[in-house]
């Protein structure tokens, strides 16, 4: 129908995703160890913006929470890496927090097969039984997202409490060998990034299909107008709850992903303010649009990065000043921006825009 | 109204620009002026390519800022007087700073970018042991050179790492005994959520077994605590002779007041605090710290000959209300034990630098300091001082000369069930 007429725009949109993925495999051959292994994390943290946006942006939940999903995903890494390094034994926190014997749950995660599974599981299940309990019983807006902080809090207590399980505020680390890899060789740094180029790039992909699908109309429908939703036939609750878990498992990968890059995972990981800046990157790529959920995260991370190096003592006050910035002057978020500059030439509203400017 | 929005927008944008390209201008000049490096490199435009780049890598921002900017300066004030003496090999001392902002992760992704695209000699950093633990795998990994500054919990030995604060038997163990020995047997153990205080309690539970003392109590508060009220009572209830304190930061302002408001003064009973150095003492309030104890191998008041000078060339350069505690003179000592070492090996060659630092002596404030060959820490007198009205300690006992390092307590039989299990 619309797509005759759209003709030349796709083509440049899908010219500009290829380059985009083409520019993605290639980046091994033009930067260093250190950058490309900054890359590949900020990979891993888009690969959660676009969990996240699909929440937020599509169906207009607010998660303050996905840390946790995030840190539940790189746990189930980290023990298995652990325990590789380890080569089955206790780890070495473990001995200091007076545990001599690997303790049942840990045993299985000498399998890496079952880490990543688990890795995926844990947050979807987590996600699930906590979509069960709220959506069902319409709990939602600032009610949920208060929960879901509610959830961050807990989960961080308990792992730094049980100091002789999950290794307490210092978290897992220490790792040697992926599947009998060493993770310091940069072959295998290369070969991780190109894995967790391609899991963005296909999880991209799934969202895509997912928003443009009849179950992502579904969603926009419910951001828009739940009740109505409701009077047309549809249990909103249902869809919510898929599209939380869905979200939840995509921030579980990108936890694994993250883990492998970083070498490490603590609680500060998973804690309130990880949690609310995975909001912001969101918000400030531009939400309900998949493409600026994951630019947001790169470029949020990248902007970090080089702030923190350039200016060690007063680089938060920039971070601070750039988050005003694109709140008050962008407020479709980077991604926006196109459409911000060429309004006049625009009256209708692109396919992916989500979110009604409220600006204007 | 979208246009004027639009046009203010890339009114910002310039000034945005501009505001970081000054500052971009400003930060060469900043970095001189902290390394202070002989003027006719500074002037030549290209110091780092002359001189030797050093890593400094402690948290600016963040929760544990407080306490690590201190170090940053004890650090650069040692660069500042190594480069003023003709810095080493000849070459002056350029410092990398690198903020860790109080997150492991970040420490680590620092770490790496210090090493492979600064490629600094060595690194100076962390402050927390969570911030080691995640440093080491990357120091290990790409063979650098780490020195950390700060008393921990021992049963580490990274061959990456030397340690220039204490580990266990240079400061708890020692001053567990002493309490044994002249305040009571009966312990309260107290500690923030984390591992160095869990740690630290494990040892201490099985030294009181050993030693005859008697355990009446442990309790764990989350980093930041605030309401001691029921931990005080839970005290009052199970009155020990001793509260051993291993509370970190914030939680130790809190709990000394509610102490001294509930009628507890060290007077009635002792505490020992392992976190509470001069530095502290000026933010938690010296009324309600008079008179309880704390073991260091440092102390402002410490009767070195180095140490005056020390002490008065930080305040000079700091200002009169600074103090100096035990982890900035950990981190003093620890740049000028790496420039002996790198002077001796000739080289900034890690491997060099190592063997050179194998056996080396210094005087440092602290009184004769030594580096263990076989585990990098240091050899290091024990101290335990009390809390004086004017905010000092006053020095009751010390192990008389420098203890040999133990991080792994080998030494004590009853240290057999700590051992790490990798």
């Amino acid at each position: 129908m619309q797509l005759k007429k759209l003709a030349p725009r796709r083509l440049w949109i899908l010219a500009g995703y290829a380059a985009a993925a083409a520019a993605l495999f290639s980046a091994p051959l033009f930067v260093g160890d250190f950058r490309l292994n900054l890359l590949a994390k900020f990979l891993a943290f888009a690969i959660v913006a676009l969990g996240l946006d699909l929440i937020w942006g599509y169906t207009g939940i607010l998660s303050l929470g996905h840390g946790i999903f995030f840190g539940l995903g790189a746990y189930a890494m980290a023990m298995y890496l652990k325990l590789e390094a380890s080569g089955g034994k206790p780890p070495d926190f473990m001995g200091w927090s007076g545990l001599k014997e690997l303790p049942l749950f840990w045993r299985p995660f000498e399998s890496f097969g079952f880490a990543v599974a688990a890795g995926i599981a844990i947050p979807a299940v987590l996600a699930l039984v906590l979509g069960y309990f709220t959506f069902r019983n319409r709990i939602r807006g600032v009610y949920f997202t208060i929960l879901t902080q509610a959830l961050v809090i807990i989960t961080t207590t308990l792992l730094i409490g049980q100091q002789a399980y999950t290794g307490g505020t210092n978290g897992i680390t220490g790792y040697s060998a992926l599947l009998g890899f060493s993770l310091g060789s940069p072959d295998t740094k290369r070969a991780l990034y190109w894995i967790t180029a391609a899991a963005l790039i296909s999880i991209f992909v799934l969202c895509r299909f997912l928003t443009g699908s009849r179950f992502g109309k579904v969603l926009r429908a419910i951001r828009d107008g739940e009740n109505r939703v409701r009077f047309i036939g549809y249990d909103p609750a249902i869809y919510q709850m898929v599209a939380f878990t869905i979200s939840a498992a995509i921030a579980g990968i990108a936890g694994m992903l993250f883990v492998l890059h970083v070498g490490i995972i603590s609680p500060s990981m998973l804690g309130i303010v990880p949690s609310i800046e995975m909001v912001l990157w969101v918000a400030i790529g531009g939400r309900g649009t998949l493409i600026g959920a994951a630019l947001g995260a790169i470029l949020m991370n990248w902007a970090k990065s080089e702030f923190s190096t350039a200016y060690p003592e007063g680089w938060t006050l920039f971070m601070g000043l750039l988050f005003v910035l694109v709140v008050v002057f962008m407020p479709k978020g980077v991604a926006g921006l196109a459409g911000q500059l060429n309004w006049r030439k625009k009256r209708r509203e692109p396919r992916h825009e989500g979110v009604r400017n409220p600006a204007v | 109204m979208r246009k004027r929005l639009f046009y203010q927008f890339s009114l910002l944008l310039v000034a945005v620009g501009l505001v970081l390209a000054g500052c971009g201008n400003d930060e060469p000049a900043s970095t001189n002026e902290a390394t202070n490096a002989p003027a006719d490199s500074a002037n030549t435009g290209a110091p780092a390519e002359e001189g030797i780049k050093v890593g400094i890598l402690h948290s600016q921002s963040g929760t544990m800022a407080i306490s690590e900017v201190s170090v940053i300066d004890a650090e650069l004030m040692a660069i500042e007087e190594i480069n003023a003496a003709g810095g080493v090999l000849g070459k002056p001392i350029v410092p990398v700073l690198e903020d860790g902002a109080s997150d492991w992760p970040t420490f680590a992704e620092k770490a790496r970018k210090l090493i492979s695209e600064d490629k600094v000699a060595t690194v100076f950093g962390g402050w927390t042991s969570a911030s080691r633990k995640a440093m080491k795998p990357v120091f290990e990994e790409l063979n650098g050179l780490l020195w950390y500054p700060v008393q921990y919990e021992g049963l580490e030995a990274s061959p990456n790492i030397f340690y220039t604060g204490a580990t266990t038997n240079q400061q708890i163990v020692p001053s567990v005994t002493w309490l044994l020995e002249n305040r009571g047997k009966k312990f309260y153990l107290l500690g923030s959520d984390y591992v160095f205080p869990r740690t630290a309690n494990l040892i201490i539970k099985e030294q009181l077994k050993a030693e005859g003392g008697e355990l009446v109590g442990e309790e764990y508060t989350p980093l930041g605590h605030t309401d001691y009220s029921t931990i005080i009572s839970k005290i009052k209830e199970a009155k020990p002779d001793i509260v051993y304190n291993t509370l970190n930061g914030d939680s130790n302002v809190a709990f000394f007041k509610q102490l001294k408001d509930a009628g507890i003064t060290a007077a009635d009973m002792t505490t020992l605090s392992v976190s509470v150095a001069e530095e502290e003492i000026r933010g938690i309030g010296v009324d309600v710290l008079e008179g309880h104890l704390a073991a260091w191998n440092y102390y402002q008041t410490t009767d070195t000959p180095t140490n005056k000078t020390f002490v008065d060339n930080y305040k000079k350069k700091y200002g009169d209300d600074r103090v100096t505690a035990d982890p900035i003179e950990a981190g003093y000592t620890a740049v000028y034990l790496w420039a002996a070492a790198v002077e001796k090996a000739g080289s900034t060659d890690v491997e060099k630098v190592k063997e050179a630092a194998k056996e080396l002596e210094w005087e440092a404030p602290e009184g004769k300091v030594k580096i263990d060959g076989e585990t990098q820490h240091l050899y290091k007198t024990v101290r335990i001082g009390e809390v004086q009205a004017d905010g000092q300690f006053k020095e009751l006992w010390n192990s008389g000369e420098a203890v040999k390092p133990d991080p792994y307590l080998k030494g004590y039989d009853w240290a057999a069930s700590i051992q790490p299990t990798e």
